[in-house]
């Protein structure tokens, strides 16, 4: 009998699961409901540290996928469980039987037009990290005019009390100094400003991107959040921040303002997730069932999670968690 | 500007309010500063759009200056405020309206703090019975008047005699709309429109013809801010941030000012003499200033109220180049006579800031 594991996400850390699944000899489906793979990650242009072109990550994963079955525009309506596993019924009226899910359900990105004192939404000039990296993919967005002056917002719905998210989205320093850079190649005269909290570059090569980007490519981070968007006649934004080192506020003209938005849950698999008994975290996200040896386990035998939906959460480390947890659902299947 | 992105913004912070049976509180400073205008409030509401705003003559101040002044502590405003609540309850009302911005931010910071902290609510109960011997009711609705008079704005412009358009261009009248820091800064949900973009004045402005301008110090505190000014060595941080916000709207060449609070169109009408004098520079045209009027001012001004009849006179910026872009009737020869015809006396002409 085939042993059927139900993978629900077909980003990178669903992909990954598959992958390594395969390879262990069991059969993972992969549930997506966009219609494409490749989750967040297909619509980044490069990735930090080193600037590798997201594409050269993502075409591999594809192709290590060719061969496994995947329902794309699909979701999983209602998923019931007994002693002979999970029988999920889908959005296209089929029904899988399998012996263990896969919660690789990723992160819902921050609308950025709730910190509306940034005024996305309301500022033409004001953009989203994802929107720059499109224009990275695409050079296009009529909104980015060989600007001369230009602003990061890092912590966009992160470490923010007010929005209800505590905690830190981990990726967005990083991420912020990548685009910086990025955006210096493009319009080398241009003045970049980064505002932060924290720079907190905890990965390999992050510290030297950290230091090349103020190095090599003159951007200014300075420590402090912006609390104030506002438009000119012109049309471009003045923006109010404080710079806590020198200790004094501080207002800057720009031609253009990116917000870091951070990651929160992806609500839409919140009644399957109810389903299957497994609770939040405190941070909103998915609770596994201990952060040290049962990061891929959950409450609920057979129910295991890998990627952002237990948390932010960097690639290679959505990778990791994505290899571990086929050996996990491995040990699983064979040891009932 | 995308409009649309404000649109859903004012959609989303929208407020429930009754229309009509409301207890009316006073503010303690802006019937020294404006006396025109919550007169014009109550005649606007009772006798123009025949609803029911009860006063009761046993009202008195919120605390608020003394509570954000740290003269006196929360305890002792909030049993100030309790005992307004008696006499609403006393006055069979449960919908409770202030006149003040700075009432209504303490009003409201109560309310979430007895709903937070009901023990403490139990406290200021009893410690109103101990010095009033009052038992209060917590109103069913709260609004600041400002709230009635933006609910009210369609039927206002109904009756429009005067919409906030330059009769000689025909052009809308650009209009700076200010808001009390109170208002909605400290609970957005609880102002028309939220924090950073409210609607309660841009409504106003736009149900009555005018355009609104927003300007990059839009937000900013008019130079009240309290210890900004009742502490005398701060005065000029107060002038400064006013001086910040006309530095910033003037390229826009504003018609007027509205403003919802007791202190804002005070510090924007008097800094302007007070910049005039020190610097020679005048925000309006032709020597004159930027005139910064209450809402209920100009919602009197489009009604056809007579200006001197809504205290235009208390103004240190001159009303009359407005009331002419305006195509408002007003006799000169009234504006320093009181009720009944009594002079009020002439006061002194600025050197630098036209008065007439």
């Amino acid at each position: 009998m085939k042993e059927n594991i139900l993978i629900i996400g077909g980003g990178a850390a669903g992909m990954e699961a598959a992958t390594q699944l395969k390879k262990l000899g069991l059969t993972p489906i992969i549930i997506e409901k966009s219609d494409a793979l490749g989750g967040h990650i297909a619509q980044w242009d490069r990735l930090f540290p080193a600037f590798h072109p997201a594409k050269d990550v993502v075409a591999p994963m594809l192709e290590s996928v060719k061969g496994i079955d995947v329902l794309l525009n699909t979701e999983v309506n209602d998923i019931q469980c007994d002693a002979d596993g999970f029988k999920a019924v889908l959005t296209n009226g089929k029904t899988i039987d399998a012996k263990a899910v896969v919660l690789a359900t990723g992160f819902d990105l921050f609308k950025a037009e709730r910190k509306q004192e940034y005024g996305y939404g309301i500022y033409n000039n004001v953009i989203t990290s994802l929107e720059l990296e499109k224009f990275f993919r695409t050079g296009k967005d009529e909104r980015i005019n060989n600007p001369k002056k230009i602003g990061f917002v890092h912590c966009v719905g992160a470490r923010d009390v007010k929005v209800g998210n505590t905690y830190c989205s981990k990726v967005c320093c990083t991420t912020a100094l990548k685009q910086a850079c990025e955006m210096k190649e493009v319009f080398p005269n241009a003045e970049v400003y980064t505002f932060y909290m924290d720079l907190r570059m905890f990965g390999p090569g992050y510290e030297d991107l950290y230091l090349k980007t103020q190095r090599d490519f003159d951007v200014k981070c300075i420590r402090g959040r912006v609390c104030e968007v506002s438009e000119n006649m012109d049309g471009r934004l003045v923006i109010k921040a404080e710079d806590t080192l020198f200790g004094k506020p501080l207002k800057m003209t720009l031609d253009l303002l990116v917000l870091m938005c951070s990651m929160e849950k992806n609500k839409s698999i919140d009644k399957i997730q109810q389903q299957l008994g497994v609770a939040n975290n405190s941070d909103g996200f998915m609770q596994n069932r201990d952060m040290y040896l049962g990061m891929n386990g959950t409450a609920k035998d057979g129910v295991f999670v890998a990627g952002t939906c237990t948390a932010p959460k960097s690639l290679p480390d959505t990778i990791a968690e994505a290899r571990s947890v086929a050996v996990e659902v491995f040990n699983y299947i064979n040891n009932k | 500007m995308i409009i649309e992105g404000k649109q859903k913004i004012w959609a989303d912070y929208q407020k429930d309010i009754p229309d009509d049976h409301y207890f009316y509180v006073r503010s303690c400073i802006r019937q020294a500063f404006w006396p025109g205008s919550e007169v014009t409030f109550l005649d606007i509401t009772r006798n123009k759009l025949g609803k029911d705003f009860y006063e009761n003559p046993y009202h008195t101040t919120c605390g608020g200056i003394a509570y954000h002044s740290d003269t006196i502590p929360q305890e002792t405003a909030m049993t100030i405020i309790a005992r307004q609540f008696a006499l609403m309850k006393e006055s069979g009302y449960e919908n409770y309206v202030c006149s003040c911005i700075t009432s209504f931010g303490c009003y409201t910071e109560t309310l979430e703090t007895w709903h937070e902290y009901p023990e403490l609510e139990a406290k200021i109960r009893q410690y109103l019975w101990d010095s009033c011997k009052k038992e209060f009711a917590k109103p069913k609705y709260l609004a600041h008047a400002s709230d009635l008079i933006y609910k009210f704005r369609f039927d206002i412009a109904k009756q429009m005699k005067f919409p906030l358009v330059n009769v000689k261009t025909g052009k809308p009248l650009k209009c700076v709309e200010h808001i009390g820091c109170h208002y909605s800064k400290m609970f957005p949900s609880k102002g028309f429109g939220g924090a950073e973009y409210p609607h309660v004045l841009v409504g106003m402005i736009e149900a009555w013809g005018g355009e609104v301008i927003d300007y990059p110090e839009r937000r900013h505190c008019c130079g009240f801010g309290f210890r900004q000014y009742f502490v005398q060595a701060n005065r000029g941080y107060s002038e400064s941030n006013t001086y910040k916000k006309f530095e910033s709207m003037e390229p826009y060449e504003p018609d007027l000012i509205i403003t919802n609070c007791p202190g804002c169109p005070y510090f924007l009408d008097r800094w302007q003499y007070v910049i005039a004098e020190q610097t020679g520079k005048t925000y309006g045209k032709n020597g004159y200033g930027i005139p910064a009027l209450t809402y209920e001012e100009v919602a009197g001004l489009v009604m056809g109220y007579d200006p001197w009849d809504l205290g235009l006179q208390m103004h240190q910026v001159a009303i009359e180049p407005l009331l002419e872009k305006m195509g408002i009737p007003y006799d000169p020869k009234k504006k320093y006579q009181g009720v009944n015809g009594k002079d009020l006396g002439q006061p002194m002409c600025p050197s630098c800031i036209k008065s007439v």
